[in-house]
């Protein structure tokens, strides 16, 4: 299936992004990105010690996976923007997953901020892709502050209760003409194909396959569930308008009339 | 308003009565609500709950995965200075006695700070004990700025401060506060604090907020178990850090639940909290505020701190030492204490292999001065 995803100027394999928080050891977040086959794999850059000989989880991180460093701690957008240059001066490129939360309990994304944020650092060169609360308007004024993707949130972050945003993020795909990746509240494999079917460009990972008894096979079950739902929208699937469609279309015989 | 305003509503609460109305069907109740009401986090405290203790765990730790994943946050604690303007009447440092008083020079410090951070560590708490004239907010000052050297987030626990002192230090890139009431009673706080700023049972219940106040990121406070009834002391606490949580969104706030233990010609705890209690508080806690930040304390066991790993601890302390300039006693000439170092700095490493072998990950760099 040629069927790559483009996202700035990098054709991007695999449609299943993965994130580095939550996971039991550094060796399984390089055995995981290995066997899911990600083309992008998030890093919280408060985690990364540049300082470090033997610590520095970027030493896990294949070659063939993009490096996106996110903000998260970031409480405001002048905070996220400190984070963001910090991260380009100590060389980890310049993807910045622009991650603002400013509510502990729910852990929302602040779009406002999150707006802010991105018009600045769009500006400065910055490759940004916005998490962001699914809200079509915030998506336009994040694609018009310079956005190269959006990433709206399914369900609050490590809740595993899926696509509960789903008319939400399916008004943003009809609507926004930049990838849509579905980021945070994905649970299962079944949830990541369901965003794919719906349309979704991607969809990002994380809590799932760190506390998964099996984080490995987990990665797997998510690269396969990626592809399938990927292929069931490409194939056309049924859509499930609220309207409905007759098999055979009611006005046919106007057509049957216009061939006399 | 001030967290006092809540401590009031409770001062009085007959906590024993509640107790005795409590029934199994409310906690399996509890057990199965998404967001546990305050009254059901105090029923999860009662004798009533030892039976779920089972379940409470199942549901403590499956919350500590969902939020915190495997890892656990690794810092160390530095002494700069024991001199002490006040009189804890269960505390060895207390001014009325005589022990040795220390306080480090900034080179002291600085090798202080080179020696720590060779371990690899990258969060450190900086505690100056609790006297102003001794160590004033300049000398704090100061070792803050040697530190941020050494380490990418410096955390504080010292005497209690104003709000614009705490600003000057948060400036100064300060992140972290660990304030600990000791005791929420304030009758039994007025008999153990006898002497002393400290004896200001509401200046220190505001100093929390008022660092918040001014955007510290993260504050840990705590209760010391065994100054008075531990339920009531736990349950207050729990309000307090829900308390700050609502507040001040976009902070951090974790707890820490040390225990005072008796020992001879000391003051006798008024209460003796038993490991099961301990266990019983941490449930209670993580599943009333799924996302808390749970501190534990070196002082316990390794077997202990080992069974409790999975069951809601965030955060622990590694190669703790209490003295002033314990972590260089190495590099100064009395070899008694190079064998004491060497085994101190070993228990860092301990603790990552420790932390390794059971399926965690140590984490020990999560923030950064911004
Ligand atoms: S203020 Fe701290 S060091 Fe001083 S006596 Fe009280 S507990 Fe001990």
């Amino acid at each position: 299936m040629n069927d790559i995803l483009k996202i700035a100027d990098q054709n991007l394999e695999s449609r299943l992004f993965i994130g580095t928080g939550k996971f039991p050891s550094k060796k399984i977040i390089k055995d995981v990105l290995e066997t899911s086959g990600a083309s992008v794999v998030t890093v919280a850059l408060r985690r990364v010690d540049q300082d470090s000989e033997d610590e520095n989880i970027l030493d896990y991180i294949p070659k063939s996976c993009l490096l996106m460093p996110n903000t998260s701690g970031a409480r405001n957008a002048e905070e996220a923007i400190r984070i963001a240059r910090l991260s380009k001066a100590v060389g980890c490129g310049n993807w910045i997953k622009i991650e603002i939360i400013s509510d502990n309990k729910y852990l929302l994304p602040d779009n406002f901020e999150t707006i802010k944020a991105t018009e600045i650092l769009s500006k400065e060169g910055f490759v940004v892709l916005p998490y962001m609360s699914p809200d079509l308007m915030a998506a336009k004024r994040l694609v018009d502050a310079g956005a190269k993707a959006v990433m709206p949130l399914g369900a609050p972050i490590g809740s595993n209760r899926g696509l509960k945003t789903k008319e939400l993020v399916r008004i943003m795909v009809n609507e926004i003409n930049i990838p849509v990746i579905v980021d945070a509240g994905i649970g299962s494999p079944t949830q990541a194909a369901e965003c794919m079917e719906l349309g979704c460009d991607a969809v990002l990972v994380n809590t799932a396959v760190a506390i998964a008894e099996d984080p490995v096979s987990m990665a797997r079950a998510f690269k396969l569930a990626v592809q399938a739902g990927r292929l069931g929208y490409l194939s056309g699937l049924g859509s499930t308008g609220s309207e409905a469609s007759a098999s055979s279309p009611l006005t046919g015989f106007l057509r049957e009339e216009e061939k006399v | 308003m001030s967290f006092y305003d809540v401590y009031k509503q409770y001062k009085d609460f007959d906590i024993q009565n509640f107790f005795g109305n409590v029934e199994s069907q409310m906690i399996q109740k509890a057990l199965n609500v998404p967001n546990v009401s305050e009254y059901q986090f105090l029923s999860f405290l009662s004798s009533r709950a030892e039976p779920f203790l089972e379940q409470m765990a199942t549901r403590s730790s499956q919350l500590t995965r969902q939020y915190f994943g495997k890892t656990i946050q690794l810092y160390t604690p530095m002494y700069v200075s024991n001199y002490c303007e006040n009189e804890c009447v269960y505390c060895g440092f207390n001014r009325k006695n005589k022990i040795q008083r220390k306080k480090l020079s900034f080179d002291e410090v600085k090798k202080e700070a080179e020696f720590i951070s060779q371990t690899g560590l990258k969060h450190i708490l900086l505690l100056t004990g609790s006297s102003r004239a001794q160590s004033p907010v300049g000398y704090v000052k100061e070792c803050v700025k040697i530190l941020q050297k050494y380490f990418s987030s410096v955390s504080l626990e010292v005497y209690t401060l104003t709000t614009d002192e705490y600003k000057e230090l948060i400036d100064a890139g300060v992140d972290g506060l660990t304030v600990y009431q000791e005791v929420y009673d304030e009758v039994v706080y007025s008999q153990v604090h006898q002497a002393g700023p400290k004896s200001d049972y509401l200046f220190r219940l505001d100093a929390p907020e008022r660092a918040l106040s001014q955007r510290m990121r993260t504050v840990n406070i705590g209760v010391l178990l065994g100054l008075s009834q531990w339920q009531k002391e736990v349950f207050l606490l729990g309000l307090h850090a829900q308390y700050l949580q609502d507040k001040f969104f976009d902070s951090e706030i974790s707890i820490s639940l040390p225990r005072l233990r008796p020992a001879k010609g000391m003051f006798q705890p008024a209460c003796v909290v038993e490991d099961k209690s301990i266990v019983q508080m941490i449930l209670a806690l993580r599943i009333f505020l799924p996302r808390l930040g749970i501190t534990l304390s070196t002082r316990e066991s390794a077997q202990f701190r080992e069974n409790l790993l999975s069951l809601g601890i965030t955060r622990m302390s590694a190669g703790s030492t209490t003295e002033v300039g314990g972590h260089t006693a190495i590099v100064d000439e009395n070899k008694k204490n190079v064998q004491f170092e060497i085994s101190d700095t070993r228990s860092v490493l301990q603790m990552i292999k420790f932390l390794e072998q059971k399926g965690y990950q140590p984490v020990l760099k999560d923030w950064m001065a911004i």
